[in-house]
């Protein structure tokens, strides 16, 4: 990797994400658009004594699923751009290494992740009163690491799609199973010990257990950053293997 | 005149079918060389080989000394594909600073190459509302930024007024004066005359290579396009009563 090109990637990217204001606009609205709705859905649901409320569990997981579903999905569609387009076979002819444009990408789209999630976070803190007894800068840290999680599956998703119908096709094979086995739904321990083994090989099941450990205790606990580095470390090999994808020769 | 590109015996296939049936030629430093012949006849495939993006069966391809594709290489070569490989959501400005950026050269550097192409005006405009014209010549600019040794052109004018034609023509005359070699891809005939050699392709094999002059002075014909018939003719009548090879197109 060269940090000059690397830098000039990830710039490069963030001006394209820059010019395209109404991506940008969906990016800011959408997760507070969606957490108003689940907050009026549980707004009357009574809570049972000494857990937390409905609302409080569901939005903190929200918060790291909408840079998880939505950063996948922009990558994808960002890396098959690059192909059909013709600039990556480009880009391999000049001097920039593999890994300075997979990298690029895992900064420039895990720093929108990241506004993503810090404005999500501070409608849910703020509008809603959302109750976690951890940080909130907690909660943002683990949704962006969750985006970088996101960015790195999606570049390795995109080499295995051909057209933008397939790549579209790739989110729900590669984030609804995860969402479904996170925990949120049935908590993990309670599942069947096959779907538990399979809960356990997913990254996403870590980050929610992160969240969960934000919210439950006021101090950062030894599990949440064991399952933050795990996230980190998944995507760092997705990452790598989705460089083993890009190939400068091709037929 | 020592040679910047050397290609032996190369042979390429796509699938199971032979595009390109062991080709030998070279380009000259410092000169103007085009690639000629009708749609489908492997001039992309020839220019991919000698970028170092195509996959091989057969043969060799080295460009200053060393097998194309070579690390050191990807310093010294420009290449601009058929279809422009410019971001679309990016200026032209933001696309020649990014190419800029890759080759080590300053923002300054791009602002010229853009002048250079005749995009002066256009430089804060969206290389996606551009038209067909000057978005290939944005792409050129990208090339021409790096000031590679070794320029690959796959039909850098194509769609573009004949004053701004023969501009382009005459800048590439200048880079090889300062000794840039220049492999500049054509299906238009007429362009042959502007070259300093010619190499004619057709069905995947090289039917000539020579200056303009002395294919005019074998053939006997003044019109390079005559001209070329008659050396496909000739060509046909030495191969015998064969039938002649079936026409496929290359994607």
């Amino acid at each position: 990797m060269n940090p000059r090109i690397l830098t000039a990637t990830t710039g490069r990217i963030l001006r394209q994400l820059r010019h395209d204001r109404r991506t940008v606009a969906l990016l800011v609205v959408v997760p507070t658009a969606l957490l108003t709705l689940v907050y009026f859905m549980y707004v009357d649901q009574p809570t049972p004594p000494g857990q937390p409320s409905f609302f409080d569990r569901v939005a903190l997981v929200m918060l790291g699923f909408f840079p998880f579903v939505i950063m996948f999905l922009v990558t994808s569609i960002a890396m098959l751009r690059e192909r059909t387009s013709g600039t990556l076979e480009r880009l391999l002819t000049t001097p920039l290494g593999k890994l300075d444009l997979l990298f690029g990408y895992g900064i420039a789209f895990g720093l929108a992740g990241a506004a993503q999630a810090a404005i999500a976070s501070a409608a849910a803190y703020w509008l809603f009163d959302l109750d976690t007894a951890g940080n909130a800068w907690l909660v943002v840290l683990i949704a962006a690491v969750n985006a970088v999680l996101a960015v790195a599956l999606g570049l390795l998703c995109s080499a295995f799609a051909r057209t933008e119908f397939q790549a579209v096709q790739f989110m729900p094979v590669v984030v609804l199973p995860q969402m479904l086995l996170c925990g949120l739904f049935v908590p993990r321990g309670e599942m069947a010990g096959w779907l538990q083994a399979v809960s356990d090989a997913l990254p996403l099941s870590y980050a929610v257990e992160a969240l969960q450990e934000v919210g439950a205790h006021a101090e950062p606990t030894g599990t949440m950053w064991r399952d933050v580095a795990i996230v980190a470390g998944t995507a760092v090999v997705a990452l790598v293997l989705a460089a083993a994808t890009l190939r400068r020769r091709s037929g | 005149m020592e040679d910047a590109i050397a290609i032996r015996d190369l042979v390429v296939n796509r699938g199971r079918r032979r595009v390109l049936h062991g080709i030998s030629c070279a380009v000259p430093r410092g000169s103007v060389t085009g690639l000629l012949g009708p749609s489908g006849s492997g001039k992309t495939t020839l220019l991919r080989a000698v970028v170092g993006v195509q996959v091989i069966g057969g043969g060799s391809v080295t460009v200053l000394g060393q097998p194309a594709g070579a690390t050191p290489l990807r310093h010294q070569v420009g290449y601009l594909t058929q279809a422009p490989s410019v971001y679309g959501d990016l200026t032209v400005r933001e696309n020649a600073r990014y190419f800029a950026a890759l080759h080590g050269r300053r923002a300054a550097d791009a602002d010229q190459a853009v002048a250079d192409v005749g995009l002066g005006t256009a430089a804060h405009q969206l290389v996606g509302t551009l038209s067909g014209g000057q978005r290939s010549r944005a792409s050129l600019a990208c090339v021409l930024v790096g000031e590679p040794e070794v320029i690959v052109l796959d039909e850098p004018t194509v769609g573009q007024d004949p004053v701004l034609r023969a501009e382009l023509w005459a800048r590439f005359h200048a880079l090889a004066a300062a000794g840039t070699t220049l492999l500049v891809s054509s299906h238009v005939m007429d362009e042959a005359a502007r070259c300093d050699r010619l190499l004619l392709i057709r069905q995947g094999r090289l039917v000539a290579d020579d200056t303009p002059d002395a294919v005019r002075a074998r053939t006997g014909v003044d019109d390079l396009e005559e001209a070329f018939l008659r050396l496909i003719r000739a060509n046909e009548a030495r191969e015998g009563q064969a039938p002649p090879p079936r026409v496929e197109e290359a994607p």
